[in-house]
């Protein structure tokens, strides 16, 4: 399972004014595994993400991809790259169809349109109800279609790391449940995946590779079945 | 008959070629509204164009149409300076930081007598503007950007406007394409500046003010920003607002006002609103089917 680390973060900084939100962090995602960095609210989990987007500013730390440093790189040099974040609350345009908004994903390819088009069914295939959908304002899409809308914007990016930001936030059980199984099924194929969650036993169940972060801080590490057993973990996100 | 006609042209020829000059105004300033971004210099960035053409004129005797190219250069030029520190500002913030150039270019104006003529503005600019040159110009303009708003830059303003941080996350620039959208907004501002100058024999730095990038702003707004035709249509109803209700003249800016105090509570998205529309007429359409 293992390989080189695709992805090597190391003594991230990032700070909000004075106040330092992640405090110097270390992880690695490697191809094709499931990472997971997990913690309670405001702990830093997306603010560790919006850095690796570049979206936010880092203050120390390397972001090393495939062997390049990206840490100074701009917000689209970096989706560019591959490297492409679902932005957390869903993001998705809503005056703009379900259609518009999966193309729009594909911004910065610059490869044919019938490649294009290819990804587009294979989206339509992986999210059924986005194709029943396909000409609907985003707008009207349901909590959970959203949700399945903005990870299929970004596949269209055609990512080599796909960076997710609290996908389970504010969906019924049952939609977590089948957002979960669609991403493992997209990891099945051989996509990295960086999952970013609240929701600790459900990331864990489906992580390779999991952190655990608290106040800017990562305290634990392991494998997720590892850290699931863990009696701290437990203690602390899973209600003992 | 011909006679009726041209006789009515000499009476309103202004009028109707100032349907023009805010056609494009209303058209510079719906380019960065859909791009998410209230910046408010489009008068400013008029005055630009306006004074550097007349200058180049009278003073220096440039052909017409380089007179025109200058006329849109200058303002790009002035949008690229000031759009680098404020264009990161977001709302209200980036319409008061423009609202402030804006007032910086009328002092400069006023101040600097030998160039510009001072507060008494140039007079006897030759009157080189011609009905098509406008009509060539307002159709031109609406061609371009009808062009690009089916364009991966148009798609990506509408991105930037709708979600700033998602439009990021897609790869597009942010930065750039708002860069882009303000450059484009100035030049238009900067043409319909050209060509109003050499049509109305004289400009003045009032004409440039606070008023006039409010009633831009108005024009794009009452006639709806969610299509071309929306600017081109509340700028046409606001050229003619004055001539039609020339009986209420002392409370034009009155009314003005209410009219768009009653459109944004009524009608938010514009007079020219496709969607509502559709849900005005469309049910009927719909049970047919």
């Amino acid at each position: 399972m293992s390989h080189a680390a695709l992805l090597k973060v190391e003594g991230l900084k990032v700070s909000y004014g004075h106040i330092d939100a992640v405090k110097g962090i270390n992880f690695e995602l490697h191809e094709g595994e499931i990472t997971t960095l997990v913690g309670a609210n405001g702990a830093g989990k997306s603010t560790t993400l919006l850095a690796l987007s570049g979206l936010l500013k880092k203050n120390a730390g390397r972001v090393q991809f495939d062997g390049q440093d990206i840490s100074a790189q701009p917000p689209h040099k970096i989706v560019a790259a591959g490297l492409v974040q679902v932005a957390e609350g869903r993001a998705t345009l809503t005056t703009l169809t379900v259609h518009e908004n999966l193309e729009l994903g594909a911004y910065t390819r610059r490869d044919g349109k019938a490649e294009r088009a290819r990804d587009l069914e294979r989206i339509y295939a992986l999210f059924p109800r986005l194709k029943e959908r396909q000409n609907g304002l985003a707008g009207n899409l349901s909590g959970g279609e959203q949700q399945m809308l903005a990870i299929g914007r970004a596949l269209m990016a055609k990512p080599r790391v796909l960076l997710l930001d609290e996908p389970s936030m504010g969906l019924a059980p049952i939609i977590v449940q089948d957002i979960f199984r669609t991403l493992r099924a997209i990891n099945r194929e051989g996509l990295t995946i960086f999952l970013v969650e609240q929701n600790v036993r459900q990331a864990l169940k489906v992580a390779d590779r999991a952190y655990v972060i608290e106040t800017g801080r990562i305290v634990l590490s392991g494998p997720g079945a590892e850290l699931l057993g863990n009696p701290k973990v437990q203690d602390a996100y899973l209600g003992g | 008959m011909m006679e009726a006609l041209s006789t009515f042209w000499v009476i309103h020829s202004n009028l109707i070629l100032s349907l023009g000059t805010n056609a494009l105004l209303a058209l510079s300033i719906w380019l960065t509204l859909s791009c998410g971004m209230l910046a408010m210099a489009n008068a400013a960035f008029m005055g630009i164009g306006a004074y550097t053409s007349a200058i180049l004129t009278m003073q220096f005797g440039w052909p017409f149409p380089a007179v025109i190219l200058a006329g849109m250069l200058a303002p790009m030029l002035a949008a690229l300076i000031i759009g680098l520190p404020t264009l990161r500002l977001s709302g209200v913030y980036l319409a008061m930081a423009t609202l402030a150039f804006g007032e910086v270019v009328r002092i400069v104006i006023i101040n600097t007598e030998l160039l510009t003529g001072g507060i008494g503005g140039i007079a006897g600019i030759p009157t080189s503007t011609e009905w098509w040159h406008m009509l060539l110009a307002v159709v031109c303009a609406l061609f371009v950007l009808w062009r690009m708003r089916r364009s991966k830059v148009g798609r990506a303003f509408e991105a930037i406007r709708e979600d700033e941080t998602a439009a990021g996350l897609m790869g597009i620039n942010v930065g750039a394409n708002k860069m882009l959208a303000f450059i484009l907004g100035a030049a238009l501002a900067g043409l319909a500046g050209t060509l109003n100058a050499h049509l109305t024999f004289m400009i003045d730095p009032k004409e440039f003010g606070f008023d006039r990038g409010v009633e831009i702003l108005t024009m794009a707004i009452f006639g709806g920003i969610g299509s071309l035709v929306g600017p081109v249509l509340g700028s046409a109803i606001f050229t003619l607002l004055p001539t039609v209700l020339s009986p209420l003249a002392d409370f034009r800016l009155m009314v003005n006002g209410v009219v768009l105090v009653l459109i944004v509570l009524f009608l938010p998205n514009g007079i020219w609103d496709p969607a509502r529309f559709k849900q005005w007429f469309g049910r009927k359409q719909g049970a047919r089917t």
